[in-house]
């Protein structure tokens, strides 16, 4: 794997962003009452970019990649606000686009490669489908193409294998073949929600590496939703960290990690073990995350927080702000964290 | 370690039947969780486990407290042999060796008070603490693991998960024992939460003079909480050292290629890590019908003849200070 750091990025014009999301707002109207899953999120993506949306669970940040892709139930939830500009045509105001885009313009894969393939039929037929419902392609085309895919995504021996069914297929193998699943339509946008969580650490870095490759050599922008610090440094250009549904942070990976601006995410770093030092005590962030259908005022963060100030922390929801370059933070007190 | 170890196990050997096998000579197959496992554990001392899921780690953790029945192998606990244990026996040693497990939703009776969670052992061991001082002995736990003792009628779907795992530890205290045995304790907790369980669990070490095996898939963890170290793969352990020997001067490719996976959450270590990556071809084969010879040798890169014939013992072949099951055990050099 290249370091993602190293590789230009492309500049574009305001309105040619690859994706935009603006101020995207979802709750879940629930009987016991109502879940504010995402308040206000903000962030774009350009072309061959890797974004990370870290957080914990119950932080939005699958709720976001579901609404990006059309796949709030309602009800339940409802996207009550924003926008998801893709080349700048709001996905949002248009579903009959959003339909259009789905699938094929923006894919994504799941973290539980086993449940998301259907047992009954072959893992190449699931490959295939795409093909011959949009492309109309026949059976051999479509077989050949697949075959072709199965290779891309490293899978091997891919001529037998196309025939197996998925109990036939290891963890890895499968999750290699959702992958395949979603570049059959050459997507723009791959969304990648939690993809090695349940893979063990020796099959996480080889699909986190083909991750990288495809993306490199497709030109495709990837959005990695993840919890593990690890795999955001390893494979993002930019890290987006949400906390009680609201991106906390923003920024290049490296500056963000190497010197946090939100006292969440240097929480998050001063709390985690490192496999190269064995280290003192941990330092936890106390507490817990809150509930989404209860998010404390003012910054939902204060009751965590060890910079907190009673009155304007409690009171004053902070909003985001640029505090360094190419940095957004939501933190009264960032140039406190950062110093 | 001064004396003689609080647990020794040697030989240790589960294999499941699942019936009859459809290809190659008749018989039942079986799955082959744990293959021979011996390692010792000594007071006070914190032996951490670590390997990918199906190595057997969690089988070796639930035959120590005869949850499963071994195949053969044995296990002393302070000498006495923990298989050969009658039922009455039994019921004594499980007051010595209690287990965490990693689900804290699943493992803790929805029906059931926290204050019932915590003194029902007490019930069971009735001449452990007199009925009178149950409530107030089981508020002082709570108040230990860092819960509020007036939350002890509450029931376990009014806790987060972090609060829930604490009263998974308060529970496996409540019998004084010298061994826990820590089954992924803090896998299924968030990351801001992992860091508290983690130092309560060091904190109720010292405090009550435990011994703990601490069987986790996350390298990091163990690094931290662990004195020493094994690595499991498909059942045996092939590499067994002080945290030291294990992380920084690891002998048998495995555990190499195990760490070098690892990825580093610290910008400037990550390029570093990243090209001294050892990424390895495919995936753990089936314990129904592991590698002949070493387990290892259809992913290693050192693998030759000799591997796929002969057994490697886990034993220092190179004077490296640890045992590893590796006939070509070496210490690697970094690429950077």
């Amino acid at each position: 794997m290249t370091a993602p750091s190293q590789e230009p990025h492309v500049v574009l014009a305001p309105g040619d962003r690859l994706l935009e999301v603006r101020d995207l707002t979802v709750e879940f109207r629930t009987t016991h009452g109502v879940v504010n899953a995402v308040n206000g999120v903000s962030f774009s993506l350009d072309r061959g970019e890797t974004l990370a949306i870290l957080g914990e669970s119950g932080s939005g940040k699958s709720v976001s990649a579901q609404a990006l892709m059309g796949l709030i139930d309602t009800p339940p939830g409802f996207i009550t606000d924003g926008q998801i500009l893709f080349h700048g045509e709001d996905l949002l105001a248009n579903r009959h686009l959003q339909r259009q885009i789905r699938g094929r313009a923006i894919t994504m894969i799941f973290q539980d490669a086993l449940s998301a393939l259907n047992p009954v039929y072959t893992v190449g037929w699931q490959i295939g489908e795409q093909l011959r419902v949009h492309r109309k392609m026949s059976r051999k085309a479509t077989r050949a193409r697949v075959i072709e895919l199965m290779e891309l995504v490293k899978i091997p021996n891919a001529a037998a294998r196309v025939d197996d069914f998925p109990h036939q297929f290891s963890g890895g193998m499968r999750q290699r073949a959702m992958i395949a699943m979603a570049l059959a339509l050459d997507p723009e946008i791959l969304i990648a929600d939690e993809p090695t969580t349940a893979l063990d650490v020796t099959v996480q870095a080889q699909v986190m590496e083909l991750l990288d490759d495809l993306r490199r050599e497709l030109g495709m922008a990837l959005i990695l939703i993840t919890h593990d610090l690890g795999v955001v440094t390893e494979v993002a250009h930019r890290v987006a960290v949400m906390y009680a549904g609201r991106i906390v942070e923003q920024g290049d990976v490296n500056s963000v990690f190497k010197n946090p601006a939100h006292p969440y995410t240097e929480g998050l770093m001063k709390s985690i073990p490192r496999v190269t030092d064995k280290g003192h005590r941990l330092v936890p962030i106390t507490g817990a995350p809150p509930s989404l259908s209860r998010i404390p005022s003012g910054c939902p963060f204060h009751p965590r927080c060890p910079y907190k100030r009673p009155d304007t922390c409690v009171e004053e929801r902070p909003l985001l702000r640029s505090v360094l370059p190419g940095r957004l933070t939501a933190c009264h007190f960032a140039e406190e964290v950062l110093s | 370690m001064t004396g003689e170890p609080l647990l020794k196990v040697d030989g240790l050997i589960k294999h499941f039947p699942i019936g009859r096998k459809v290809i190659g000579p008749g018989g039942l197959a079986t799955v082959k969780a744990v293959d021979g496992v011996s390692f010792e554990l000594a007071r006070g001392e914190t032996l951490g486990i670590v390997g990918e899921s199906g190595c057997g780690k969690s089988t070796v953790a639930k035959t120590l407290v005869r949850l499963e029945e071994p195949t053969s192998g044995t296990a002393t606990f302070e000498g006495e042999d923990i298989f050969a244990m009658s039922a009455r026996r039994l019921r004594k040693l499980r007051r010595e060796v209690q287990i965490i497990f990693q689900d804290p939703y699943g493992s803790l009776n929805p029906r059931m008070t926290v204050g019932d969670i915590i003194t029902e052992a007490w019930e069971i061991h009735k001449d452990t603490v007199p009925r009178r001082q149950r409530k107030t002995q089981a508020q002082e736990l709570l108040e230990r693991v860092g819960l509020d003792p007036g939350m002890i009628n509450r029931y376990p779907h009014q806790f987060s998960g972090g609060q829930r795992q604490r009263i998974g530890i308060a529970r496996a205290l409540t019998l004084r024992p010298k061994i826990i045995i820590c089954d992924e304790p803090v896998s299924a907790l968030d990351v801001s939460v992992q860091a508290q369980v983690v130092n309560l669990l060091e904190e109720i070490q010292d405090d009550f003079g435990l011994s703990y095996i601490f069987i986790a898939h996350d390298l990091s963890v163990v690094r931290h909480i662990s004195d020493r170290v094994g690595v499991m793969y498909l059942g045996r352990i092939v590499e067994l050292g002080n945290e030291q020997q294990i992380y920084e001067e690891a002998t048998h490719p495995y555990t190499q290629a195990l760490l070098s996976a690892v990825p580093i959450p610290d910008p400037d270590e990550s390029a570093v890590a990243k090209a001294n990556r050892i990424v390895l071809e495919g995936d753990v084969p089936s314990p129904i019908d592991p590698p002949s010879g070493c387990h290892f040798r259809t992913r290693c890169w050192k693998a030759d003849s000799r591997c796929a014939e002969e057994d490697p013992e886990l034993i220092d072949r190179f004077a490296h200070g640890h045992p590893s099951a590796c006939h070509y055990a070496a210490m690697r050099d970094p690429v950077a």
